[in-house]
């Protein structure tokens, strides 16, 4: 059975490309001290002296006081922390920053087009999508990324692809309307950023 | 978080090299479980090796008619791939009922398979666990263990399994390929996974160092027909208390194929055998299924608050395949 | 003008919460800031019998590790008191790292102060503690035959046991008896923004904390006693708050310790605590069993109830949420008898959480009232009318105003209440077995005992700023309170603008039992009538105005401008009157003294549930399909924003019914689930579309502007409603929080 399947790893062109004999730790070693990372946040270079067990979260509310990224649980339990890293929605608490040199980051405080609000924020607004507002910019970041990967088609699809983030206040029908009016006066599919 | 250093690489020898090389350091993917754990002083290595540049993220056709997932595809990526969705829809359904979209993003589908245990002793370091810290003991076994295992546990562990994707790769007979010091190695994933028996810290027969490179769907039709069944308390965003992956195909009312493994209520992603066993020719009843759903929970143990496990899993695997069945009737 | 109360104006702190501005007590912008972790103990009951802090203290970075060896000593720790008494108001009569003893497992041992969160929270691991461990008690099942009954209860507010009648011969007597026991686990507020204070001392008697709290005031209050300072030397910022849910309604030990630490280490210190230390660090909704015992004649008129609860606390406090007080006046109720008991057990002080006592309370009694409601064979609502009170059962004075009634009416009009066919199991629909139910919502109203201020100022260009020291967590008070203060100034809301979240403003009571926005409204509103009525004056007086001479009383205010009632074309702006009189600004302080809490009427905010739910039949899963709420919260001062509390709310009450548990670990004493992944709070996945609606019967009795507050009574009965409509749908009781799946397999 081993057999089998090994011959079928065999013919699969790409890993004989990259199969090879383990190389020596050649690898460059940065840390466990500060060192020099460098973050393109909101179409901006940052740069920063952190540890590398920095994550990505408190090196965007402690070092570049972008506190617009909320901190809930710290694991990856309640969505607070969703920024996009190259466009999608993920976690930033379980996101080391210094692994994101390179990639694309994007927090709440880059949704607004100067004063004028994105449609999601607005929407969130007239719904009343939210009470204490801690998880809001966690939520909206994921609302914009919803629609982007089209999962907002009915109710139920936008209130499992929304189950990530956790709001206690409990705004989850008023976010659902949130989305839904956005999704509508965007034509139904996909909403820009 | 202990001190850390970081280290990024751009090909699988490298990648290897550097953490074989390395007692104290290891592999840095979604870090989903990775970083999770180092904060909570869990896992403890000194040194990271990011991976996540390494070419080993896509879907690929295999030569004999399978697919080849790449280790470092993400759980959205795979979940949405149109191969996977026609030709292994259990695939495709067990990674979207897991983690939340977020996660999925991040999280690869060879660290899905890595993934630690959520057992609360395991993640509570003054605890005792022998997974965590081996000879101190199972806390869980007369503690708050509503969620841990009732088949393949042992006197040393009762931890739950928490992948859901490894639980549609059982049902399939997927294939583990690793790259370590040793060279590749294709490891069937009911090998992957190894029971707890008496040594819980060791979870897979890997070598530090040893990398998964990729997972391998066997060409299969029934699988094009199957599917994942998941309960939980809580609509979403939670592992599971009972799951099934099941790919069956019915021959004039009776089961021509039976491919069946569970989630939720054992130690590692479950083969069931022996409900296969039961099942396999046997007419598409409820009947049949129950008695499979009895014969694969026989050997079932509880340890208290998950007593009602033993219960649930029997009744789960009998409403995953009365829906599978009607499925294929109304096909 | 239309007037602002009652519209649906949006949040006026929205537009900084969509953008992620607002700050947070954690996220201020404070210079040479150091971080602080606190080590919590890992026993619940023992000692300290060492404690190694050297390899901590090397560690890069940090800059202090305190323990109860180096840390300066509280001057005093003030009494429990709620915080609704507007003085000090400790979650507790004890206070950590004052010597080695532990209490509860998760008492603060040690601090590290370091100059990042991730070194601070490193070096704390480092530090070798050894304990001298006792057998913790953590179960009331541990402990029951220990049982007391406690003179006062609630911080001293509520009596321990109360009687009326005679209820042992009336139950003897009762034509029939419903008779059950319901246990509850204990619960966790879990706000998503974790409690959090940033301590800066600004000279060796000047201290700012940026606070997590429901009450501004109290911190200081607290902080001042603690710290042996007078409240002129301690300031309490909370600009926004991440909710709470209660459990930032008392002060708890860590804006104390960030303000010790500071002072010691010369530096502003950040404590902020995590998501583990907020299930021991701030109180919870103790594990609690209630014996409901209903007697009723074969019409279902009740004529005796008897309720029992055993619960546990800790070792220094005297506390159970009150869940007694609003069952024993829900319904016509002649003979009465209520006991609370209590074990002593190794935790922190159990405390408020959303709906204290009400949300346990009515579950049992309106889960008994459903059993009623079968056995006599009536529908469970009529069992509801047939026992309407007009009058406080307890006291026999009038209510203030109910509305129960009218609640249910629009409850089973909105539901569709009288379609349901009353046979347990009777509707299926593939697997799954669907059931409705209903409950009655009853919830005091609290006031604070002592005086509320505002202040209101109008500037000559007839814009108005009005200030209160309340915090916003979530409430909706901050725009509440610009439609109140604009419609007594007679001025569109934009021209408005409401200040709070300082201890500096006018002094408010903490917002806490759905008292917040009347105290404070109420002073609001006073406030800026005194304004207004100053500005009228002063017009009528002034030989220039063309109001001169008029009668004030006949004179209103719309849109900035004062005109007579019956002629608006004669009149002139505040702005005018101001320029003319070379006024820049008009100030007024608003002072509310609430009526004392006896004032010869019964004071319950109303409201009914129903609910719809689908039980899985085969596999136990408990959805809930759709909820109808409808209250009578008196004034409805901002729809939009009460509307939503009120959703929240019953939201809350689907997850104590089918999902909320804390889960003890007896052996260590410690909860063993303690993480938001193991903690389960409903996902947007798990909440339906949710009708709330509100009868308006504005109460002036209560408070000037008639309001009754929202903040828990949507909390009250859901999960009742739920609980038993999972009976109608399956035939089976639950007698037990949440129910889980296992106890329908």
């Amino acid at each position: 059975m081993v057999g089998a399947n090994t011959r079928g790893c065999e013919l699969a062109k790409s890993y004989q490309a990259t199969r090879t004999a383990p190389s020596p730790d050649s690898a460059v070693v940065r840390g466990p001290g500060e060192v020099e990372v460098r973050l393109r946040v909101n179409g901006q270079d940052r740069t920063m002296m952190i540890e590398p067990r920095v994550s990505l979260l408190d090196a965007l509310r402690d070092r570049l006081e972008l506190t617009g990224t909320k901190k809930g649980c710290n694991q990856g339990a309640c969505g607070a922390c969703t920024v996009w890293v190259d466009r999608r929605r993920v976690l930033a608490c379980l996101t080391l920053a210094i692994s994101c040199e390179s990639r694309e980051i994007t927090t709440v405080e880059a949704l607004s087009e100067g004063d004028t609000l994105h449609p999601m924020q607005q929407a969130f607004l007239d719904c009343d999508a939210f009470q204490c507002g801690y998880c809001t910019p966690g939520q909206l970041m994921s609302a914009v990324a919803l629609l982007d990967e089209g999962h907002a088609g009915d109710d139920d699809e936008i209130r499992e692809w929304m189950s990530g983030n956790i709001c206690r206040c409990a705004a989850y029908p008023h976010i659902r309307a949130a989305i839904r009016r956005v999704r509508d006066e965007q034509g139904g599919g996909r909403a820009s950023h | 978080m202990r001190p850390i250093s970081y280290s990024r690489v751009s090909d699988v020898a490298t990648a290897i090299g550097t953490v074989t090389a390395d007692p104290d350091s290891a592999f840095l993917a979604g870090g989903t479980t990775q970083v999770d754990l180092l904060r909570i002083y869990v896992e403890q290595p000194r040194r990271l090796v990011d991976i996540n540049d390494l070419p080993l993220n896509r879907v690929e056709e295999l030569p004999d008619g399978g697919l080849r997932i790449g280790g470092l595809a993400r759980m959205s990526d795979v979940a949405e791939d149109p191969a996977v969705l026609r030709r292994y829809p259990v695939v495709s359904e067990a990674l979207l009922l897991g983690a939340s979209p977020q996660l999925r993003h991040m999280a690869t589908v060879a660290g899905n398979l890595m993934q630690r245990v959520r057992c609360s002793y395991f993640r509570d370091t003054e605890a005792s666990c022998n997974k965590r810290a081996p000879g101190t003991g199972c806390a869980a076994m007369e503690g708050v263990n509503r969620g841990h295992a009732v088949l393949g546990t042992s006197d040393c562990c009762i931890a739950t399994h928490p992948s859901d994707l490894g639980v549609a790769l059982q049902a399939l007979d997927a294939v583990v390929q690793t790259e370590g010091p040793a060279g590749p190695r294709s490891i069937p994933i009911d090998d992957f996974y190894l029971l707890p028996g008496t040594t819980p810290e060791r979870e897979h027969p890997l070598d530090h160092g040893e990398l998964v490179t990729g997972i391998d769907l066997p060409p299969l039709p029934v699988a094009a027909t199957s599917r994942y069944t998941k309960i939980r308390d809580r609509e979403s965003y939670e592992f599971a208390l009972a799951a099934v992956a099941v790919a069956m195909s019915v021959v004039g009312g009776r089961i021509a194929e039976i491919r069946l493994a569970l989630g939720g209520v054992a130690t590692k992603p479950w083969r069931a055998r022996a409900a296969e066993r039961e099942l396999d020719g046997a007419p598409a009843t409820v009947e049949s299924f129950t008695r499979a759903a009895e014969a694969e929970m026989a050997g079932a143990v509880s340890h208290g608050m998950n007593a009602f496990k033993i219960e649930l899993g029997k009744r789960t695997i009998v409403r995953a395949l009365e829906e599978m069945a009607q499925r294929e009737g109304t096909a | 003008m239309s007037p602002a109360i009652g519209a649906t104006l949006n949040r006026v702190d929205g537009r900084f919460k969509v953008r992620g501005e607002s700050r947070y007590s954690a996220e201020v912008s404070v210079p040479n800031l150091t971080h602080a972790v606190v080590v919590n103990a890992k026993i619940a009951s023992g000692r300290i019998t060492s404690i190694d802090t050297t390899e901590a203290e090397r560690a890069e970075g940090v800059l202090a590790v305190f323990t109860h060896r180096n840390l300066n000593r509280v001057a005093t720790v003030p009494r429990l008191l709620p915080s609704l008494a507007g003085l000090a108001a400790p979650g507790q009569t004890f206070f950590p790292m004052q010597d080695e003893t532990i209490h509860y497992g998760g008492q603060p041992v040690a601090i590290v102060v370091a100059d990042t969160i991730e070194r601070a929270d490193h070096a704390g691991t480092l530090i070798r503690i050894e304990y001298e461990t006792r057998p913790p008690i953590t179960l009331v099942d541990q402990a029951r035959e220990q049982a007391y009954v406690p003179e006062r209860i609630f911080g001293g507010l509520l009596p321990g046991h109360g009687s009326r009648g005679d209820v042992a011969k009336a139950l003897a007597e009762a034509e029939v008896c419903v008779d059950a026991t319901f246990r509850f686990a204990p619960n966790h507020h879990n706000p998503i923004e974790p409690g959090a204070s940033t301590a800066v001392w600004d000279d060796v008697d000047r201290l700012t904390v940026y606070d997590s709290t429901q009450g501004p005031s109290a911190v200081q209050f607290t902080l001042a006693e603690l710290l042996g300072l007078p409240p002129i030397s301690i300031r309490v910022v909370s600009h926004a708050v991440g909710g709470s849910f209660g459990s930032k309604a008392m002060v708890w030990h860590h804006p104390a310790l960030a303000a010790l630490a500071a002072r010691q280490v010369g530096r502003p210190v950040r404590l902020v605590l995590t998501r583990e230390q907020m299930f021991t660090s701030c109180g919870h909704r103790e594990e609690q069993e209630q014996r409901i015992t209903i007697g009723a004649g074969a019409d279902g008129r009740i004529t005796a109830l008897r309720h029992h609860k055993l619960s546990l606390t800790s070792p220094f406090d005297d506390w159970a949420e009150p869940s007694l007080q609003s069952a024993a006046v829900a319904y016509v109720n002649p003979n009465y008898e209520g006991i609370y008991h209590l074990v002593r057990g190794n935790t922190i002080t159990p405390t408020f959480m959303r709906a204290p006592g009400e949300a346990s309370g009515m579950f049992a009694l309106e889960c008994a009232m459903d059993e009623l409601a079968e056995r006599i064979g009536i529908d469970p609502l009529e069992l509801r009318m047939r026992n309407y009170s007009d009058t406080d059962p307890e006291s026999g004075k009038p209510w203030s105003s109910s509305g129960l009634r009218e609640c249910f009416q629009r409850a089973a009009e909105l539901f569709g209440w009288h379609d349901r066919d009353p046979r347990p199991g009777s509707r299926r629909e593939g697997q799954w077995l669907i059931g409705s139910g209903l409950a009655s919502a009853l919830y005091p109203v609290t006031q604070p005992v002592n005086p509320q201020r505002a202040r209101a100022r109008l500037y000559n260009d007839g814009t108005a700023v009005i200030e209160a020291g309340v915090s916003e967590f979530g409430t909706g008070v901050f725009t509440a309170m610009t439609q109140v203060a604009a419609d007594a100034l007679g001025l569109p809301p934009e021209r408005v603008r409401f200040v709070g979240g300082s201890s500096d403003l006018p002094n408010i009571t903490a917002a806490v039992g759905s008292a917040g926005t009347s105290a404070v409204g109420s002073a609001v509103h006073l406030a800026a009538c005194e304004l207004r009525d100053q500005l009228i004056r002063r017009a009528v007086g002034d030989d220039h105005s063309p109001l001169h001479g008029s009668d004030p009383s006949r004179v209103e205010v719309r849109d900035g401008k004062m005109v007579l009632r019956d002629r608006p074309d004669v009149g002139e702006t505040y702005a005018d009157l101001m320029h003319r009189t070379m006024t820049p600004d008009v100030e007024v302080l608003g002072t509310w003294n609430p009526p004392p809490q006896d004032a010869g009427y019964g004071v319950h905010t109303f409201g009914a549930q129903m609910a719809e739910v689908a039980v899985d039949a085969d596999l136990g899963v408990v959805r809930v399909r759709r909820m109808v709420g409808v209250f009578a919260p008196g004034r409805v001062l901002n729809r939009k924003t009460a509307h939503s509390q009120l959703m929240g709310g019953m939201l809350w009450g689907l997850g104590q019914a089918l999902l909320e548990a804390t889960r003890m670990d007896p052996r260590m004493g410690r909860w063993a689930n303690a993480s938001l992944a193991d903690y389960l709070v409903p996902v947007n996945a798990d909440a339906p579309d949710v009708v709330v609606d509100t009868v308006e019967m504005p109460d002036e009795k209560v408070n000037p502007i008639g309001i009754k507050g929202v903040g828990e009574i949507g909390v009250v009965g859901a999960a009742a409603a739920i609980a038993n409509a999972v009976h109608h749908a399956t035939g089976r009781r639950q007698y037990e929080l949440p129910i889980t799946l296992e106890k329908l397999l």
